[in-house]
């Protein structure tokens, strides 16, 4: 049997590498319908700002080759319902929690993660998700993650709300110039991890109408479509800490993972925790099954600990 | 949403297709799936993988259930019925016996029934009308006096006449060409059949369109409107948020809520039609957390 345990930074050990991913998952009861989310090693709930939010009006899909565009435009309820219902629910169920927290500002973010610390249900938190790289806001612009300096501000704040034993993860877009810039600016400012990637601003445009096929125009991409941009991301930052250009940080790999054999090229490419997310729309009992999957292969191949697996494509 | 809704039971069965045959425009499917058939409710609905487990097609398509047969010869059965509108529900329509399709239901509030025996009318627009037929015996067990009416663009677009006459008290149709039945519409015939059946509800499948004039048809006429919307799903679970659209809660706010969880079916009146033009919906100003300046 492989030892698929993982620290992931907080002295907390989580029993294996598999995660939803923010947003393909919502906050857990729809999925425990099809399997005990307490299995995963930690549940990543949907991103949520400070107040309720209604998301942007209809189409907000649209089908891709492998993939799909959303335009949700972060729909949620808000982190007030979000610690007194959602969390609590999650704890209830004896889940690892790794809630994903966004914001418009900088002291936004703060606010969250402060709200969050407070809350009755912190101790099923095993860390934060900071979603520095959703395109699916008003103004293109304001994607903190296309930018050091604003990513470093936000992740700094966050830092400081919460624990020194609860890790704090910048999830990034791949939409960057040089997305080790962004690495290096987010773990000087203290994320003690990494997560990529986030989805890829994308367009459809619908030819029955002769206009953009969703109501926000642009969306994220995400699925198997991309994950060789997410194994590319994950090697080109985990090189720049090999060669000493980044502090060595967890990076949980997020893209595109169908089976376990993807789950297992994100980790041979420097992942130590994988999330899936766009094929829960497909089989809604995914995580479990990739899970499974990159167990019985890591056995095949003859690994002990899952962890003797992560990065090592590099140097061959 | 109510605890109940979420709890509710689900299954997901790789289906043997055991039957599969053309209805004037549509395919009609009977596949294996005695989870699903176990449980569901007419008005839920079923959520089918395109394309087998390497798919490049990735978003499951949702079908409103036409029958289930718990107990059938093959085990429970799972009756939909399929219009092919592009390449993933073209997939469905070609598989042949013995084929497989992944199936996730029952998904969805069900129709929710009257506890007294009042008058119902059952209003499908095309194959909108395929989960009315086992609604109307459940109506009629009741005690309800069901009728129904059929609409639809032309006669090979109308589903289920012939089982509309055995399910019910009296069937109206009517096509756009007057190919079959009246022509006209389904607003054109509904005042009367409520007025003179004294109908207490008026249960809809179809377009958005015809749900919005069987809400104000009903509501003049002193009726309730239950409606079944169809809403594009990219999970059909709950999960992707794409499926919303603006619905007024108990509350008197508006909120945009998920078709596939806290719908299919809406009162009608609770649905904001103010919001729907041209294939979008819009968050209205007045729902929670609605943009403000500058949008999301």
């Amino acid at each position: 049997m492989v030892d698929l345990s993982v620290d992931l930074g907080g002295g907390r050990r989580l029993p294996n590498p598999l995660m939803t991913a923010s947003g393909c998952a919502a906050n857990g009861r729809e999925l425990h319908r099809f399997f005990d989310v307490a299995e995963l090693g930690a549940f990543v709930t949907k991103s949520v700002m400070a107040d309720p939010r209604s998301g942007r009006g209809t189409p907000r899909m649209a089908e891709t080759p492998s993939g799909m565009l959303n335009s949700i435009g972060l729909q949620g309820p808000g982190i007030d319902v979000f610690v007194d219902e959602d969390l609590p629910w999650l704890q209830s169920v004896g889940a690892r929690v790794l809630p994903s927290i966004a914001g418009s500002s900088s002291t936004e973010y703060a606010h969250v993660a402060a709200t969050l610390r407070a809350s009755r249900a912190f101790d099923a938190v095993v860390g934060v998700e900071v979603n520095i790289s959703c395109p699916n806001v008003a103004n293109r612009g304001l994607v903190f993650a296309c930018d050091p300096m604003a990513s470093a501000k936000v992740i700094a704040l966050v830092r400081e709300q919460l624990p020194r034993d609860i890790p704090v993860f910048a999830k990034l877009s791949p939409d960057v110039t040089d997305i080790t810039a962004i690495a290096a600016a987010c773990v000087k400012a203290g994320a003690d991890g990494l997560t990529m990637i986030n989805t890829l601003l994308g367009m459809v445009i619908d030819t029955d109408r002769m206009r953009p096929q969703l109501g926000g125009v642009t969306g994220g991409l995400s699925g198997p479509g991309i994950r060789p941009v997410a194994v590319r991301a994950i090697w080109q930052v985990r090189q720049a800490m090999f060669d000493g250009r980044i502090p060595t940080v967890p990076i949980i790999g997020v893209g595109g993972v169908r089976t376990g054999r993807d789950a297992l090229e994100l980790v041979a490419a420097g992942a130590s925790a994988i999330q899936v997310g766009t094929v829960v729309f497909n089989d809604p009992s995914a995580p479990v099954r990739v899970l499974r999957e990159l167990c019985e292969l890591l056995e095949s191949k003859g690994y002990a600990h899952f962890t003797d697996a992560v990065a090592v494509a590099h140097g061959r | 949403m109510s605890e109940a809704t979420l709890r509710a039971r689900v299954a997901q069965e790789v289906a043997e297709v055991i039957a599969t045959r053309r209805v004037g425009a549509y395919q009609h499917l009977t596949v294996v799936a005695p989870g699903v058939a176990e449980l569901a409710r007419p008005g839920q609905f079923v959520a089918l993988a395109v394309g087998g487990e390497t798919s490049g097609t990735l978003l499951r398509r949702s079908f409103s259930i036409h029958k289930v047969s718990p107990s059938g010869t093959y085990g429970g059965t799972v009756e939909i019925v399929v219009s092919a509108v592009g390449s993933g529900t073209q997939w469905i329509v070609d598989r042949a016996p013995h084929d497989t399709i992944d199936v996730v239901g029952p998904l969805g509030k069900a129709f929710p029934l009257p506890t007294d025996p009042v008058a119902c009318v059952l209003v499908g627009g095309g194959y909108g009308s395929a989960p009315l037929f086992w609604l109307a015996r459940d109506l009629r067990e009741r005690g309800c006096h069901v009728e129904m009416v059929l609409g639809a663009a032309s006669e090979d677009r109308l589903f289920g006449v012939v089982e509309a006459r055995r399910s019910s008290d009296g069937v109206t149709v009517t096509t756009d060409d007057g190919s079959a039945g009246q022509q006209g519409w389904v607003s054109d015939v509904l005042p009367e059949i409520i007025t003179r059946t004294k109908a207490g509800v008026v249960y809809g499948c179809g377009p958005m369109g015809m749900l919005h004039s069987i809400t104000q048809v009903a509501e003049a006429h002193g009726a309730v409107a239950q409606v079944a919307v169809e809403e594009s799903m990219a999970c059909g679970v709950g999960v992707c948020m794409t499926c919303v659209m603006p619905v007024v809660g108990a509350d008197g706010t508006t909120r945009m809520v998920r078709s596939c969880v806290e719908g299919p079916v809406f009162r009608g009146d609770r649905v904001r039609w103010d919001a729907f033009d041209g294939g979008h919906a819009r968050v209205p100003d007045d729902a929670v957390g609605a943009p403000k300046v500058g949008g999301h």
